[in-house]
């Protein structure tokens, strides 16, 4: 009975289709774009499936021609989405710093790929400090999500608009091109359940009850920039209230990895194969890169003996893990780069290795 | 199904490696059970070789990319080279016979030889190969339902090569054959 019913609701589906079929669902009203691997089959999908369930989609002439779309169709009070890799996201920034500075919802994805540079089109998590720390000019964040399964490339487009509608202000999903790549099974979010109304600040033409609707990023006056900075500073304070997080048996653990979107899934592996051999270890999955859960991480460091920080770069949320722990425990990394992905193996030697350093002993009674 | 089960299908792009996984990661769905199919998708595919990971799960997968598998479905020497050794003792090597000059040393696993290409020609479709490797496959390790597997292959198949299906059906049960029939001589 229960295989049936799973028959009727669950697809395999690649992430980037998933993602793609949930923002249809989602009902986006606007989709602009510009191909690169790994992330061209949202694109596809869009242009494939759009025509008929209404909403435009575009191929515009450049990522920064797609981004500047974004602005004018968020500016009017439309739902809209862009998806690209590190070389596209890169050339958007100048765009997220005037949409953040306008306050405009709207919805990034950066399906990331190894750099510097063109790079290479194998995932990597090296966009971290880009997509968290502002990434273009100026004081803003965007809100970063970061799935780490297929289901939550679906699952999180609900979630940033839902942020970034409440916020006003952009939300990015930074996941990979592995997540992108691979089919796992999903259950789609329903369509149509993401409520959905035009914004009274909309720039939808004056009528004659209210003045008109300004939408800019320009304020010449100091004071009057200052002004909007403070009240861009007041909202990411209140963003932290939409902190997520996810904790694998850290409950007993000795030493915790810190990992987000396809490295947490490796370190799920590197518990498992360290609880085989006694070794009281856990794992704690950031999902909101921006705000970021400093406060379960300066927790758990007090009770630890430490954190193994592992991402696809060379070492980026580990600031953030740094700063969260405030030197209460010691903080290690493990790494690999320019589209290598860490095998669960490797990174349970590098904490064997530490264990050995910081002379714990393995549990060996655990069974 | 208590455990979970890793497989890496791999040989050259055009071989339908991709489609094997895909398959079966599908049954495997319908069966209720947790399912990843991680394929290569990088420099190494665009130079001719293609291979993809699926694992088949009753619990939740955490890593979908893994070094170490209970199967290897090799259909070309460079990827028997490069998996052999990744492949778990007591483990599965399932090989094109054909495509293969330098057999597998390994003594700890099973290893199986199928002549899937000479087969599939006397078919006069020597794209079904890998069916016959897989309809072996799954005689060797039933990891998901028979049925399952044709209802699969209407969703993997695109709706334009439809009017194959009692070829890839007919090359399945073939290779489901010469696997019975390995294990009688063995």
């Amino acid at each position: 009975m229960e295989s049936k019913a799973i028959e009727k609701e669950a697809r395999l589906m690649k992430g980037n289709e998933a993602l793609a079929e949930a923002a249809i669902r989602a009902k986006i009203d606007a989709y602009f774009g510009y191909p690169i691997t790994p992330q061209s089959e949202i694109l596809e999908y869009f242009s494939r499936e759009m025509p008929n369930r209404g909403g435009i989609v575009l191929q515009a002439e450049s990522e920064v021609a797609s981004i500047n779309m974004i602005y004018g169709a968020a500016g009017a009070g439309a739902r809209v989405m862009t998806s690209s890799s590190g070389p596209g996201i890169s050339l958007m920034q100048e765009g997220l710093s005037y949409i953040a500075s306008a306050q405009l919802p709207c919805l990034v994805v950066n399906v990331s790929r190894g750099g510097p540079g063109l790079g290479t089109i194998q995932p990597s998590q090296g966009d971290y400090l880009q997509a968290t720390k502002g990434g273009g000019h100026g004081d803003y964040h965007v809100i970063v999500l970061a799935p780490a399964s297929v289901q939550e490339m679906a699952d999180f487009v609900f979630d940033a608009f839902r942020l970034a509608e409440k916020y006003r202000n952009p939300a990015m999903i930074l996941t990979d091109g592995a997540l992108g790549q691979m089919m796992e099974k999903v259950i789609l979010p329903e369509e149509g359940s993401l409520p959905k109304k035009t914004p009274e600040w909309a720039t939808t033409g004056k009528p004659k009850w209210r003045e008109r609707n300004i939408i800019t990023s320009l304020f010449i006056q100091p004071e009057e920039m200052e002004k909007i900075n403070l009240a861009l500073q007041k909202k990411y304070e209140l963003l932290k209230q939409e902190v997520r997080y996810e904790e694998f048996q850290t409950s007993d653990a000795e030493v915790v990895l810190v990992a987000f979107g396809l490295s947490a899934r490796i370190c799920q592996k590197v518990v498992e194969l360290g609880r085989e051999k006694g070794i009281r270890i856990g794992l704690t999955r950031p999902i909101t890169l921006y705000p970021f859960p400093e406060k379960i991480i300066n927790r758990l460091a007090k009770k630890i003996d430490f954190f193994l920080v592992v991402e696809m770069n060379a070492g980026q949320m580990l600031e953030d893990v740094k700063l969260s722990v405030n030197g209460i425990c010691p903080v290690h990394f493990k790494g690999r780069m320019g589209g290598m992905i860490p095998s669960p193996e490797e990174v349970l030697e590098e904490v064997e290795m530490l264990l050995e350093k910081h002379s714990i002993s393995h549990d060996m009674e655990v069974k | 199904m208590q455990q979970p089960h890793e497989i890496i299908f791999a040989g050259f792009g055009g071989q339908g490696i991709l489609s094997m996984g895909q398959i079966i990661a599908y049954a495997a769905m319908i069966e209720g059970k947790e399912v990843s199919w991680m394929p290569s998708y990088g420099p190494e595919m665009r130079g001719g070789t293609a291979n993809c990971i699926v694992i088949v799960s009753p619990v939740r997968i955490s890593s979908p990319i893994i070094t170490r598998f209970d199967s290897a479905i090799v259909l070309n020497q460079p990827s028997l080279d490069k998996f052999e050794p990744a492949v778990k003792p007591g483990g599965l090597i399932l090989y094109e016979k054909s495509s293969i000059i330098k057999e597998p040393s390994r003594n700890d696993v099973e290893v199986l030889a199928i002549p899937a290409l000479e087969e599939a020609q006397k078919l006069n479709k020597k794209q079904v190969a890998n069916m016959i490797l897989l309809g072996a496959f799954l005689e060797k390790r039933p990891l998901v339902n028979y049925d399952n597997i044709l209802k699969a292959l209407k969703k993997v198949l695109p709706e334009r090569h439809h009017h194959l299906i009692p070829l890839n059906e007919q090359a399945l049960l073939l290779g489901k054959q010469i696997a019975t029939a390995e294990n009688m001589t063995v």
